[in-house]
């Protein structure tokens, strides 16, 4: 019953934030609900519950979902003291505010329910559901810029979302003739064991259609238009939960059609179509980080070419592949936060996103300055921090296999490091640039993120090898 | 022998005599949609007996072929219009009623009227000549195409035979069929100088494609271009109606005169108020509404190769 | 080969959706495409309706009465009223002319059917056809969005894309009543924030225009 309680507990707490209007309050129960929804998820660890018709929790999604609900969980308590100043600047009124949590906590409970749904359909209705709250969330600033944002974000995503049902009814269509009309055949874990029985022509273009629906929704160029806009217009946290969480949720959508894929011999690969597109992704990323002067989004396309990175890695698949993509994944979601919510406080500070207005960060604040610098090292792939260690894994292993590609994935990945470098040291170093106030948020979320990740950079523990492996295994 | 001949006459005939009938017809349903009286049913044959009786005046730059295109123009229409099955299929002649033969004998009226619009050299006429050209221009290929989606459905060009096989309903409904009916009935509301393409009861020079063609002609020449253009219009919602709805036209004479003339009773008041309904387009939108009817028959003859059952 | 009366009403419907699709790439009228929206959402529900009929569904009248009712009278009306209130510009601007668009239009069909047709060529005959129509009618959606400059027309577009994906849901036969929740649900939701940008863009902007909106664009490198 357990795994209820993930989905059930964002819920109610949206319904009931919708209702409270003191934004202290609402922020404090933001930050309960999302504790509560993580420990239902350690509990997942140790009490699996039986998959049924809707729902199923096995080793795949565990890790996403405790990902997932400890980045809402840090997120939250980020938001409880970034939203205070946001309400003094006056960029956010009180009734905003109210929107704002309740928008979030059903942004959860839409994230949760698609990492641990069973059906198709359901997984479906979730992603869009997660995905609708974030582009009223987005837009929430009501600027010039934000309405186009939000507008260019709610555009491309539903048009990503409809060739992604798209896609799942010609799975449906695939399936029917093999385990029979109705429920069962929209039903992953049925799927799963009739995959090898299906059509692999209608397979094919499902994944082709599942690919680019799905595939925008992850970032990917040439889908990636909305990304970089939505990042830089919408409140800092949203932008953490936006590189942290949902390119993962709509990553994991598409490993479990991958999955099915892999299970049926005469359909195509699905890997090749997943590494041209992650390369395309990385080196078209690479390139545009040089020229940003937006500090948001800059990071954004950050996100994109680690996405890319990600897909590309899992489009290699083999148990290292698989294995790097896996690490990639949570170092990236937990690193790209920690990085979100240091430049909240910067910009918060600054007053200011142009990276040209900032400058001499570890002068005026000294531990902020230090910590985008940590947080940007991890983020360029630098040792000690997991990145390196994921990054070095899927440069390795891809070079046992293919050096070509590996090439190009060191080629974009260097690029990526110059430009980030030269961005934050312009930040971070020389004459101190704009305003210097005192920062009024807590440093906690980043620094346990950036310890997570540093501690895994140095050590990753025996279990979380072997659990990483097995899942590795699962995803072919 | 004989009677097969005697029967293809009265078809003739009966064309000939039913064409200002249907004419008027639809100018009264149109007149009673304006809540006017309308002029008597048989008022086009008045004016057809008026317009005979009265003297021609001709231009003095007139040349022969100013005189001579009436002539031929109603000629050619009344031999299209004699050809399509109208009460029964399989008459003497109809191996000749073939689609791409109607649409070339049309055709040649077509151009006879252009050449005799421009003979004058008046600004009308020009105006008129090259509107019509623009107009057939796009038509003709809708047409064609039209008639592609049709023959590959029936197996032949021939009215005849693909009359007899839509009545025997081995057809069933289909989606090209359709798109061709929608096709066929812009084309020839676009042939037939009918609202929304050209106004037939204006006398408005700007607004006009047939009636600026026609501007300077008078007696016995300007009758037989009215009867010809009736006769045009009578040919169309035949070739409709028997390709479309070929309901009666395998029962027998009496029956399929009956069915044929309820059958253009109907389509002249569908006439009659589809044209009340909207308003005429503006000339530079004509090639639009014409390229939707070539894209309607080009998606009908795609369905058709494509899947087998469309 | 022969095929039953019901599966030749069941193609025409789909075919009749494909139609109206072709008559909203014409239009060039605001107020008109509206109206055409409507008829698209009331082929839809009569297609759906069919489906319903011949599949022996009764669960799918429900999605026919939703497509009736909120698709095809309340959405139209809605927009009407956005439209009028905000005194959007109502002339369509269309990036190339209307001839190409068409063009452009039929080859997407021609498209969709060539590769839909082969893919499906083993599951039964009525789903086959449908869901080839059906994506005829999302790609021609996303025509209508790519080649217009209104962003009332793109939403139209959206609108027009979703009742293809809801054809292709209703054709596959059998599936199950949560995709058709939330094909509903997803429009209901997609509608109001639709309506909520709509009018934050009027507060901010004098056009819905978007090359108004294209000033805005953070992307510049300057």
């Amino acid at each position: 019953m357990n795994e209820l309680g993930v989905i059930l507990v964002p819920l109610a707490a949206a319904a009931l934030l919708s209702a409270i209007p003191g934004y202290r309050i609402s922020a404090r129960l933001n930050v309960l609900a999302s504790l509560i929804s993580l420990l239902f998820a350690i509990s997942l660890l140790f009490d699996r519950p039986d998959s049924n018709q809707y729902l199923m929790v096995d080793d795949l999604n565990i890790v996403f979902i405790l990902l997932n609900t400890f980045v809402g969980f840090t997120t939250s308590a980020f938001s409880a003291s970034y939203i205070a100043h946001e309400l003094e600047t006056g960029r956010l009124t009180a009734r905003y505010l109210r929107f704002y949590h309740a928008m979030f906590q059903l942004m959860l409970f839409g994230m949760n329910l698609a990492l641990i749904a069973n059906n198709i359909g359901l997984m479906w209705v979730a992603v869009e559901l997660a995905t609708l709250t974030t582009v009223v969330m987005v837009g929430i600033y009501r600027t010039h810029e934000a309405i186009e944002a939000a507008w260019k974000y709610f555009i491309l995503g539903s048009v990503g979302i409809a060739l992604a049902l798209f896609g799942t009814i010609l799975v449906y269509l695939a399936a029917r003739p093999v385990i029979g009309e109705g429920m069962d055949a929209m039903v992953w874990t049925n799927l799963r064991a009739g995959a090898h029985a299906f059509d692999p022509a209608l397979l094919n273009i499902a994944f082709i259609f599942l690919l680019l629906g799905y595939g925008t929704k992850v970032g990917l160029a040439p889908m990636h238009a909305w990304l970089p806009d939505a990042h830089a217009e919408g409140p800092t946290p949203i932008s953490a939960v936006l590189s942290g969480l949902l390119l993962n949720v709509a990553l994991y959508a598409l490993l479990r059609f991958k999955i099915l894929l892999a299970d049926n011999t005469a359909a195509i690969a699905p890997g090749p179509l997943m590494i041209g597109l992650g390369l395309l992704s990385l080196i078209f990323a690479a390139f545009m980080l040089y020229r940003r002067r937006d500090i948001k989004r800059m990071f954004a396309y950050s996100s994109i070419e680690h996405m890319g990175i990600i897909v590309f890695s899992f489009g290699m698949a083999g148990p290292f592949g698989n294995f790097a993509g896996l690490l990639q994944m949570t170092m990236h979601s937990l690193t790209k936060s920690a990085i979100f919510f240091a430049v909240g406080h910067v910009a918060q500070v600054k007053g200011t996103q142009r990276i040209a207005e900032m400058g001499g960060l570890t002068e005026t604040h000294p531990v902020l300055g230090w910590t985008l610098v940590a947080g940007v090292v991890a983020i360029a792939g630098l040792p000690p921090f997991g990145v390196f260690t994921s990054e070095f894994l899927v440069v390795s292993s891809t070079f046992a296999r293919e050096p070509l590609l590996a090439l190009l994935v060191v080629f974009g990945l260097l690029v990526s490091f110059g430009a980030l470098l030269l961005r934050v040291t312009s930040v971070a170093f020389g004459e101190p640039r704009g305003p210097t106030g005192p920062v009024q948020a807590s440093y906690l979320p980043i620094f346990a993120h950036l310890a997570l990740v540093l501690i895994a950079g140095i050590w990753l523990p025996g279990p979380l090898v072997t659990w990483f492996l097995h899942v590795a295994a699962m995803l072919g | 022998m004989i009677r097969d001949l005697l029967i293809q006459g009265v078809q003739m005939a009966l064309v000939l005599l039913l064409a200002p009938l249907l004419t008027g017809l639809v100018r009264k349903v149109k007149a009673r949609l304006q809540r006017r009286r309308g002029p008597p049913l048989i008022q086009p044959y008045r004016d057809l007996r008026r317009l005979l009786s009265k003297e021609v005046v001709l231009a003095d730059n007139a040349s022969w072929l100013f005189r001579v295109a009436p002539y031929m123009i109603f000629a050619v229409t009344w031999v299209a219009a004699a050809l399509v099955p109208t009460f029964h299929t399989g008459l003497i002649f109809s191996w000749s009623g073939d689609l791409i033969a109607i649409i070339a004998l049309l055709g040649s009226a077509r151009f006879m009227q252009a050449l005799a619009a421009m003979d004058i050299g008046t600004s009308f006429g020009g105006i008129g000549a090259s509107r019509e050209v623009m107009i057939a221009s796009l038509a003709e290929p809708a047409m064609l195409m039209i008639v592609l989606s049709v023959a590959i459905i029936a197996g032949s060009t021939q009215l005849s035979t693909i009359a007899a096989f839509m009545a025997s309903l081995m057809v069933g409904l289909r989606v090209s069929l359709a798109l061709a009916l929608v096709a066929f009935i812009i084309v020839a509301l676009a042939e037939n100088a009918r609202i929304p393409v050209d106004n037939p009861a204006t006398h408005l020079e700007l607004t006009m494609v047939h009636e600026a063609m026609v501007l300077e002609y008078s007696g016995r020449h300007l009758a037989m271009i009215d009867l010809a253009a009736s006769l045009k219009l009578l040919l169309y919602i035949s070739a409709i109606v028997c390709i479309f709805v070929p309901f009666g036209l395998e029962h027998g004479y009496a029956i399929g005169l009956v069915a044929w003339l309820a059958k253009l009773a109907v389509a002249g008041v569908l006439l009659g108020v589809f044209e009340m309904s909207i308003a005429k387009m503006r000339v530079f939108r004509v090639p639009n509404f014409l390229g939707a009817a070539l894209m309607l028959g080009l998606l009908g003859v795609l369905l058709l190769f494509v899947s087998q059952g469309m | 080969m022969q095929h039953g009366l019901s599966f030749d009403i069941a193609h025409m419907l789909a075919g009749g959706l494909v139609l109206v699709s072709f008559m909203m790439l014409y239009q060039d009228r605001l107020y008109a495409l509206l109206h055409v929206l409507a008829l698209h959402a009331l082929v839809l529900a009569l297609a759906v309706a069919w489906q319903a009929h011949i599949q022996h569904a009764p669960h799918l009248y429900i999605t026919a009465a939703l497509a009736l009712g909120f698709k095809a009278m309340l959405i139209p009306w809605a927009l009407r009223r956005i439209v009028f209130r905000l005194g959007i510009h109502r002339e369509i601007e269309t990036v190339v002319g209307i001839g190409v668009t068409m063009l452009a239009g039929i080859g997407l069909v021609a498209l969709s059917l060539e590769v839909m047709l082969p893919v499906t060529a083993h599951a039964d005959p009525v789903s086959r056809e449908d869901i080839a129509l059906a994506l005829s009618v999302v790609l021609i959606g996303l025509l209508i969005m790519v080649t217009r400059r209104n962003a009332v027309s793109q939403v139209v577009g959206f609108l027009s894309l979703e009742n293809g994906v809801n054809l292709a849901a209703t054709g596959a036969q059998g599936m199950p009543l949560v995709v058709e929740i939330s094909v509903a649900f997803s429009i209901l939701i997609a509608f109001i924030v639709i309506g909520i940008f709509l009018f934050r863009i009027r507060e901010r902007f004098d056009t819905v225009d978007l090359q108004a909106l294209d000033r805005f664009r953070g992307e510049r490198p300057e």
